[in-house]
């Protein structure tokens, strides 16, 4: 029987299928950050162990602080929950990167560095991005507070195998045409829930042309589009990708497990229980107007009129998000004023994303404030070594340390109330970036051309020439 | 968790699409102990509380005090994997969210915790919104054993998976069904470490905070 990826990893994992339908799943790796206080509490509760703290590790991102660490953190309730992750994570024996730990970063960037994300391995954390480590061809996905609970007590999840879905998109993405873009473009086109209910198996020539990089950003937003998870098969890129990091199998070990993720990709006859397929050459620069990712459009556009819209629910939604953004139907895109910017996060954290912005920034001011966080310390001494710093600096711009930071405002970082953020993370929520505020998701490249100019605008306007 | 069958209460109608966990619960409120309750941050920033104006939202108005209904449009719950969202709803009372979808993660959450996510048809959720129960108050009458909802005259079906039915009629903890199959994962861990040696994680070498900086 012809087999997909998706049913390939499900197999290797179910230790038991239930008469209803539910399997059993065995988990490879258990990620936790500080949101994982509740499921501890629960396990207290029952005064339960880890069954397996070797395949379980804390990351503190939610909570740090991205400015003046040495100091401290001096709220003390934000305290608490960075103290509180270090705390059960020692009485349970699971490894931690911590605040203070030269790897620290956001749990979806820096645990892929360690190179404990790997082909072929189930992977879970209580954070819904966990779909960003499917771009290595893992079976990864989002769970809440009790699930947390439940693998930290047995290293297992029931779950019900979720439908198939192949998106696919063909040829060759244009120049200044991100992961970022792509993915806002399916979600724009297939909805917030377009993808309910499924595991999302990204495939196509434009796919495999992506780095690394670009597979996590688009992974990454599967759940965006409702998706369980979204993955990638396994290939050249990713093994290059994974030699030779910390916790990778090494040597002769490595060769055998490469030999062993190959034959994960999906056969070529197999079925999927739903397609979807795009034309690369029709994806351009993107960006949300509204208070979902599936508010985008490209750039050159404008905000749709709801009283063009049939459907009377998607109507009020859409007038809705107008209210809460404070924008009318019809304004182009390019149009719309910004008053900072935020560059970061597990969406677009990653050492390519800050070079695509400051490829946008070098020798330019920004007109409004900004804040760059990169998506872990790795990432961040990296782009110092390549003076990337400098140029952020330079056009004016904040030059943070590695957290959740703006994406979610849980440290402090927040976009005031009323004001308007060309932000490179995940979700255009009411609230998400602080209560009040207004986001625009976009790439990196968008955001820096959106801070030179004070305005929403295509990057490719600035990149003439340039690259 | 407690068994759910019937319930009848007022309903506190929400006529919005993608209705997201960040509005369920703002993040600003998750660092609070499960103890204290969450129901007073549910649907926070839309309740003005705290902006000295009176909440003119329906989940404070007297008359639908003891609410265990919500009704809301479609991919209701979507976003984070928060199940502070589904405490929020608890705490306030809410047993049971009808929508025409929801968020995956969400919906799975709100079995864990014992809440109904009962899935209906766009167009019944729009005549649920619109109906007089729901718009003056009234109580609604919601059978999971009998997958209906009755609204004053209205009779709409609902669709659940018949495995979380089961689970939410008998109140199960996955926890104990998961205990029961040790013999299994012991056997499947034997053969799986045969199978995927790379899967493993490396012991020994490699803890963490001890390790040189590396760039
Ligand atoms: S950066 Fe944002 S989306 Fe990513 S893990 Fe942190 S809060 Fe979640």
């Amino acid at each position: 029987m012809s087999r997909t990826i998706i049913d390939k990893l499900w197999d290797a994992h179910a230790i038991t299928t239930r008469e209803d339908g539910m399997s059993l799943l065995w988990i490879d790796r258990h990620l936790l950050h500080e949101g994982s206080f509740h499921a501890f509490d629960q396990l207290d509760k029952r005064a339960a162990a880890v069954a397996h703290p070797e395949a379980t590790f804390g990351v503190a991102d939610h909570y740090v602080p991205t400015r003046g660490r040495a100091k401290g953190i001096a709220n003390s309730e934000i305290a608490r929950m960075v103290d509180l992750l270090k705390e059960n994570t020692q009485r349970h024996h699971i490894r931690l990167i911590g605040l203070d730990d030269s790897r620290q970063g956001i749990v979806h960037v820096t645990i892929p560095e360690q190179g404990l994300t790997l082909p072929g391995l189930t992977i879970v954390c209580g954070d819904s991005h966990t779909s960003t480590h499917g771009a290595f061809g893992a079976y990864a996905f989002g769970i809440g507070a009790s699930e947390v609970a439940h693998v930290l007590m047995t290293q297992t999840l029931w779950q019900k195998k979720p439908k198939r879905m192949r998106i696919t998109i063909e040829g060759a993405l244009g120049s200044g045409i991100t992961a970022k873009d792509v993915a806002l473009t399916i979600i724009a086109r297939i909805g917030a829930d377009g993808a309910q209910g499924c595991a999302i198996e990204y495939a196509g020539s434009a796919i495999r042309c992506l780095s690394m990089e670009g597979r996590m950003t688009l992974c990454n937003l599967s759940i965006e589009a409702g998706g369980r998870l979204g993955l990638v098969a396994p290939d050249e890129t990713t093994f290059a990708w994974l030699q030779g990091r910390s916790f990778a199998p090494q040597a002769k070990a490595f060769d055998e497990a490469v030999e062993a993720w190959r034959a994960l990709g999906s056969d070529s006859d197999a079925k999927f229980d739903r397609e979807a397929s795009f034309a690369a050459r029709e994806i351009a620069p993107t960006v949300t107007w509204g208070v979902s990712p599936e508010h985008a459009a490209p750039i050159d556009g404008a905000i749709p009129d709801p009283a063009n819209i049939r459907d009377a629910s998607r109507a009020a939604a859409v007038r809705d998000a107008l209210a809460y953004m404070d924008l009318k139907a019809g304004t182009s895109l390019a149009a719309i004023r910004i008053d900072r910017v935020f560059i970061g996060s597990c969406t677009n954290g990653r050492i390519e994303d800050l070079r695509a912005a400051a490829a946008v920034l070098a020798g330019r001011q920004a007109v409004v404030p900004g804040l760059v966080s990169p998506g872990s310390s790795r990432v961040k001494r990296q782009a110092e070594e390549e003076g990337l710093d400098r140029i952020f600096r330079d056009a004016g711009l904040e030059w943070a340390d590695s957290g959740c930071s703006m994406c979610v405002g849980m440290n402090g970082d927040v976009v005031a109330a009323g004001e308007r953020c060309a932000s490179t993370t995940n979700r255009n929520f009411k609230g998400r970036q602080g209560p009040g505020a207004r986001t625009h998701l976009m790439s990196p490249a968008m955001a820096a051309a959106a801070a030179v100019r004070g305005q929403l605008t295509d990057a490719r306007e600035l990149l003439a020439g340039r690259t | 968790m407690e068994p759910l069958n019937i319930i009848e209460t007022p309903a506190i109608p929400l006529a919005l699409a993608n209705v997201d966990t960040d509005q369920l619960i703002p993040a600003r409120f998750m660092k609070r102990p499960r103890a204290a309750g969450y129901g007073p941050f549910l649907l926070y920033d839309l309740r003005n509380i705290g902006t000295g104006q009176a909440s003119d939202s329906l989940l404070d108005d007297p008359q639908r005090a003891g609410a265990a209904v919500m009704i809301a449009r479609r991919n209701f719950g979507c976003g984070s994997s928060r199940e502070a969202a589904v405490y929020a709803l608890l705490d306030y009372g809410i047993r049971c969210v009808i929508a025409p979808s929801f968020g995956d993660i969400f919906a799975s959450n709100a079995i864990k915790n014992g809440v109904l996510p009962a899935r209906v048809s766009e167009a019944d959720a729009e005549e649920l919104l619109a109906s007089p129960s729901a718009t003056e108050g009234r109580a609604i009458r919601v059978d999971l054993a009998a997958q209906t909802i009755i609204a004053g005259n209205l009779v709409v079906l609902f669709t659940i998976d018949p495995v979380w039915k089961t689970q939410l009629l008998n109140g199960w903890d996955d926890i104990d069904l998961t205990m029961a199959e040790r013999p299994a994962i012991d056997r499947f861990r034997a053969q799986d470490l045969r199978a995927r040696p790379w899967a493993a994680v490396p012991d020994g070498e490699n803890t963490f905070n001890n390790d040189p900086v590396e760039n």
